[in-house]
């Protein structure tokens, strides 16, 4: 499969890229979660942004699709887009395929993100896209219980015992230079702001700053300073751990091309 | 056995009612409120229905189970779309669905709509019991055994029961 240029598909799949390597991160711990509600409540996140990823393949699929001859090039679907891509055509920041490391960086990675995504969706609703707004609106309502559930989490641990606060304090310093990303804008991006397709993350990033700071501030967490950013992820850079995760995703389909249940 | 060809609207919408959703198998996707339209045309027909939740994996089966209802029921071509938008709310959901929600053991959603916002720790209100209709009830967790399902227990008789929340 060729990597495509068009604007509209790169952004499509940064979309669900994202959503794809999170729900995948998360679903390691169905059966390992601490305890049997939470093992439930991560699993049922996992799901959610897997249904998310597969509304956003399912449209770049259509996109490429139509953009192609099929007589030529095998139509692409939501399967091949998830399980027969490269680790340098996968468009997610770099935050999203970190491995899940302790409970403590699981339920703060999640709140990263799913306070980016709230605010997100929030305003991809206004997209000039309708499919794109279509998944924002569907989307946002499941978020919604995401950002509590972790936001509940991040001060259950941060004003905790000595050992929960110690170890969401090292997730906050080695998960706050990926932050940067969620909010900077892709070449893509700016390529689709003019047509009010895709969202001004510009717009986006005080409003996620303000409810990180709300949160650790509960939480008695000092917001971390002077920390380099990493980025990358967005223009297919990434860290090795996301061809580690494929590897293991992916080789099902590798091994037995087109493989049904 | 092929039987006789239906051309009426409404009466593709009482066949649906014999689908059940496989996870909540005493709701119809009548009851549910998913089946947003029926278009005809001749033996050509088109179900648009609408996710519960983006994930939510009983749709395919429910799909399939659209498709061999009305194979059965003469239609030659049948397509089932899914629409996202607007997005679907339990507000949608039959009262006959919630009264079989209720006598399954499962606490319908509550008609007023604590819908889950973003403050943090705080209680929606009170949810019923559907084992001894308490309003003395705890939420253990807002993720259940399907996405659409949160944990409750009754403080008064003890038991663990669902609550299929509202959204």
């Amino acid at each position: 499969m060729k990597p495509s240029t068009d604007s509209l598909v790169l952004y499509t799949l940064h979309l669900a890229d994202n959503a794809l390597m999170l729900g995948q991160r998360n679903a390691e711990w169905t059966g390992h979660g601490p305890v049997l509600e939470q093992d439930i409540a991560i699993s049922n996140i996992a799901l959610d942004l897997i249904g998310q990823a597969r509304n956003f393949y399912q449209y770049a699929a259509k996109q490429i699709n139509l953009s192609t001859d099929q007589s030529i090039n095998p139509a692409v679907t939501e399967d091949s887009l998830a399980y027969l891509r490269n680790e340098h055509d996968f468009m997610n920041c770099l935050l999203v395929e970190l491995p899940k490391g302790d409970w403590a960086v699981t339920v703060l990675r999640q709140f990263f993100f799913s306070t980016y995504q709230f605010y997100f969706y929030g305003q991809l609703i206004n997209s000039k896209d309708s499919t794109l707004s279509a998944v924002a609106e569907k989307s946002l309502k499941e978020v919604t219980y995401h950002l509590r559930w972790s936001a509940e989490w991040v001060v259950r641990l941060g004003d905790g015992t000595m050992e929960s606060q110690q170890r969401i304090s090292n997730a906050l310093n080695d998960l706050w230079p990926y932050t940067a990303e969620l909010t900077t804008l892709a070449d893509y991006e700016e390529a689709l702001l003019k047509e009010r397709i895709a969202v001004d993350l510009n717009s986006i990033q005080p409003l996620w700053r303000n409810k990180i700071d709300e949160i650790l501030a509960t939480a008695t967490l000092p917001t971390p300073k002077n920390l380099e950013t990493r980025t990358g992820g967005k223009q297919g850079k990434h860290t090795n751990q996301l061809a580690i995760i494929l590897k293991e995703m992916q080789y099902l389909q590798r091994t037995h091309p087109g493989a049904i249940w | 056995m092929v039987k006789d060809p239906i051309i009426d609207k409404q009466q593709v919408l009482s066949l649906l009612e014999q689908v059940a959703d496989p996870e909540v198998p005493v709701l119809s996707v009548i009851d549910l409120g998913i089946v947003r339209d029926v278009k005809l045309n001749n033996d050509e027909v088109e179900i648009i229905i609408t996710p519960t939740y983006s994930g939510c994996p009983a749709m395919d089966v429910i799909g399939m189970e659209i498709k061999m209802l009305l194979l059965e029921h003469g239609f030659k071509k049948i397509t089932v779309s899914n629409v996202l938008s607007p997005a679907w709310t339990t507000d949608w959901m039959s009262e006959s669905g919630k009264e079989k929600l209720k006598a399954y053991g499962i606490a319908p959603p509550n008609p007023t709509r604590p819908v889950c916002d973003i403050g943090l720790f705080t209680e929606a209100e009170a949810v019923q019991c559907p084992h001894c209709q308490s309003y003395i009830t705890k939420l253990v967790s807002q993720f259940g055994s399907t996405a659409c399902k949160a944990l409750y227990k009754c403080n008064d008789c003890l038991e663990p029961f669902d609550y299929f929340k509202c959204h």
